[in-house]
């Protein structure tokens, strides 16, 4: 078991390198060259002398590669630079930002998990029933929805219309802040863990050992709850893992407009202001989380079920 | 009787899904004959956020601009991104996702490492990226979304070539001489186009929702153009004042990614032969 976690991990760092390449290029290389638009665009009638010391400072005037040795030699040690524009070290701009970000990523998952599964659930033991067709039409609904216009529709209903929640913000952090953002940021995610729910349901209750387990007189009930479910949770969990990590990804637009002072809002300020190691240390900081929880829910996958084998 | 079911459900979400996307492509299509008002040109701040009436369906914006014409003009640009960025993805994942199924070795080994990767990064953000790189602005945004999403399509080709490769048709015409190229593009991947045309329908369909993230952010079409999502981007601040600015974009964001998810959901369940068995 050891074993299979640290040879997953080990597959683990040529993508980290892979990701942290392409974002390096991007952001650095490609024609545009985004910092030196930046320096031209903010130093625009200066002195070219000064253009050239800017240069010097931020080290852009040495060759590519040493520029990426520098880049992955710091990124090591887990320093992501310095902001353009407030001469702060993105580290500290974007650890204050995580905190918020989690609290709404963990939020959303819990009423995705605990409204999705029990949702998708019961359609499948009730297949063809108004539930069942109820909360499928739902399922392809939430997936088709864009999270923005749900969270405006919602913040309407629940902050406008009837005056309950606050409409955004962090406010002091408490729970009547949390609640919009995180519905918005959860109804797809519960949308998408319903179908897999009841995918799931559906092909184990015709699987062999359910006939077995009927055969021998067992109640419905203990069926369904001791061999369904405990099946079932193992598919739906690793997806439920996997879209965590997208999770993390998708917060960009719901915390734009909730004003909710997270990464994904960081980010988009960072594009607006051209402020590129910012831009580039959200970006990375949102692709590790999401590969280190897929890493994770590998692990915790093989640990759970005993059928994979870890060779 | 559940077989049955499962056929008219298939039916139904083709037939559904079929009717929204081909309507929305009439619209786009005959945008200058079906809208009342000019999107961009008839702005009139005499008739800011009118609400709903007979005069303007939707309302207008807060710049008197018809939202009903902007929301017909907006399928063009929705659609459009949809389909050429799309295309783009498909274009690169078949290709990609052909070679490495038919040469494999290394050249395989390199495409599934970097379709990996691709996969490891929220689309999203990339696209976020690929924007920060090349500023907002329509051209930026096929670009920005044609390059994210292309791993789909190639795991998926990659997948059906393997499996098809040692299939007898694939062998037989190697037998009759074929050359590589031929083989590739004229025996498997024709017989491959099905689960390949379900992935690029979803992806229409994310494409759709992606730009209107990014519109919505000001990072995509930029204003005067009229996107859905970028109209609904302003419309925050109009909730108090102006709620309808913020329905109607909306619903026709939602209805065309319904339609496309619809048609590929569809089109998936019946080529798959699995999903028509019956359960006990």
């Amino acid at each position: 078991m050891l074993a299979y976690a640290i040879r997953r991990t080990l597959q683990f760092i040529p993508t980290i390198l892979g990701v942290t390449l392409i974002v390096f290029l991007l952001l650095n290389v490609l024609p545009g060259n985004a910092a030196l638009t930046a320096l031209a665009e903010s130093d625009r009638g200066l002195d070219p002398k000064y253009v050239e010391s800017m240069k010097q400072l931020w080290g852009l005037d040495k060759p590519l590669h040493l520029r990426y040795a520098d880049y992955m030699l710091k990124l090591v040690q887990g320093d992501l630079g310095k902001s353009f524009l407030r001469r702060d070290p993105v580290n500290r701009l974007v650890v204050e930002r995580i905190g918020p970000s989690l609290r709404l990523a963990v939020a959303a998952m819990l009423i995705a998990l605990c409204l999705g599964i029990p949702l998708g659930f019961f359609s499948a033991l009730k297949q063809g029933s108004w539930l069942d067709t109820a909360s499928m039409i739902g399922a392809v609904s939430g997936v088709s929805m864009p999270q923005f216009w749900l969270g405006l529709l919602l913040m309407y209903l629940m902050a406008v219309s009837l005056p309950l929640l606050p409409t955004s913000g962090y406010g002091d952090g408490s729970v009547r802040h949390l609640l919009l953002p995180a519905f918005t940021l959860g109804v797809s995610y519960m949308a998408l863990l319903a179908r897999t729910t009841r995918a799931a349901v559906v092909e184990i209750l015709s699987a062999d050992y359910i006939r077995t387990a009927r055969a021998k007189g067992l109640a419905e009930l203990f069926i369904n709850r001791k061999h369904v479910l405990r099946n079932a949770l193992i598919l739906v969990l690793t997806t439920a893992g996997l879209q965590f990590g997208a999770l993390m990804g998708n917060t960009v637009v719901v915390e734009k407009l909730f004003s909710w002072p997270g990464v994904g809002s960081l980010l988009v300020d960072s594009i607006f202001q051209r402020d590129i190691p910012v831009t580039q240390g959200c970006v990375l900081l949102l692709i590790f989380s999401f590969l280190i929880i897929n890493l994770a829910v590998d692990i915790l996958y093989a640990l759970i079920d005993p059928r994979i084998e870890y060779r | 009787m559940n077989t049955l079911r499962k056929l008219f459900r298939t039916r139904t979400n083709i037939l559904v899904g079929g009717l929204i996307v081909g309507l929305m492509s009439l619209i786009a299509l005959f945008a200058p004959f079906l809208a009342p008002y000019h999107p961009i040109d008839d702005a009139n701040l005499m008739f800011a956020q009118e609400p709903p009436s007979r005069q303007f369906f939707f309302g207008t914006d807060s710049q008197g601009r018809d939202i009903l014409s902007r929301i017909i003009y907006g399928a063009r640009i929705s659609l459009s991104v949809g389909l050429i960025s799309q295309g783009l993805n498909s274009l690169i994942g078949i290709i990609l996702g052909l070679t490495a199924g038919f040469f494999g070795r290394w050249w395989d080994d390199l495409v599934m490492g970097l379709t990996n990767i691709m996969l490891s990064v929220p689309s999203l953000i990339f696209a976020l990226a690929i924007v920060a790189l090349l500023g907002p602005g329509l051209m930026n945004v096929f670009m920005a979304l044609g390059f994210t999403n292309w791993s789909y399509s190639c795991r998926i080709t990659r997948s059906q070539v393997l499996s098809a490769r040692s299939l007898e048709y694939v062998q037989a015409a190697r037998a009759l001489g074929y050359g590589r190229f031929r083989l590739m593009f004229t025996q498997i991947l024709p017989n491959i186009l099905g689960p390949i045309m379900v992935i690029g329908t979803l992806g229409v369909a994310g494409a759709i929702l992606l730009e209107a993230s990014l519109s919505f952010l000001g990072l995509g079409v930029q204003p005067p153009t009229p996107s859905w999502g970028s109209m609904l981007s302003q419309a925050r601040d109009q909730l108090f004042t102006a709620p309808w600015v913020s329905i109607f974009p909306g619903v026709a964001i939602f209805l065309t990614v319904l339609g496309l998810n619809l048609l590929g959901d569809g089109l998936r369940d019946a080529l798959d032969p699995y999903t028509t068995r019956t359960r006990r």
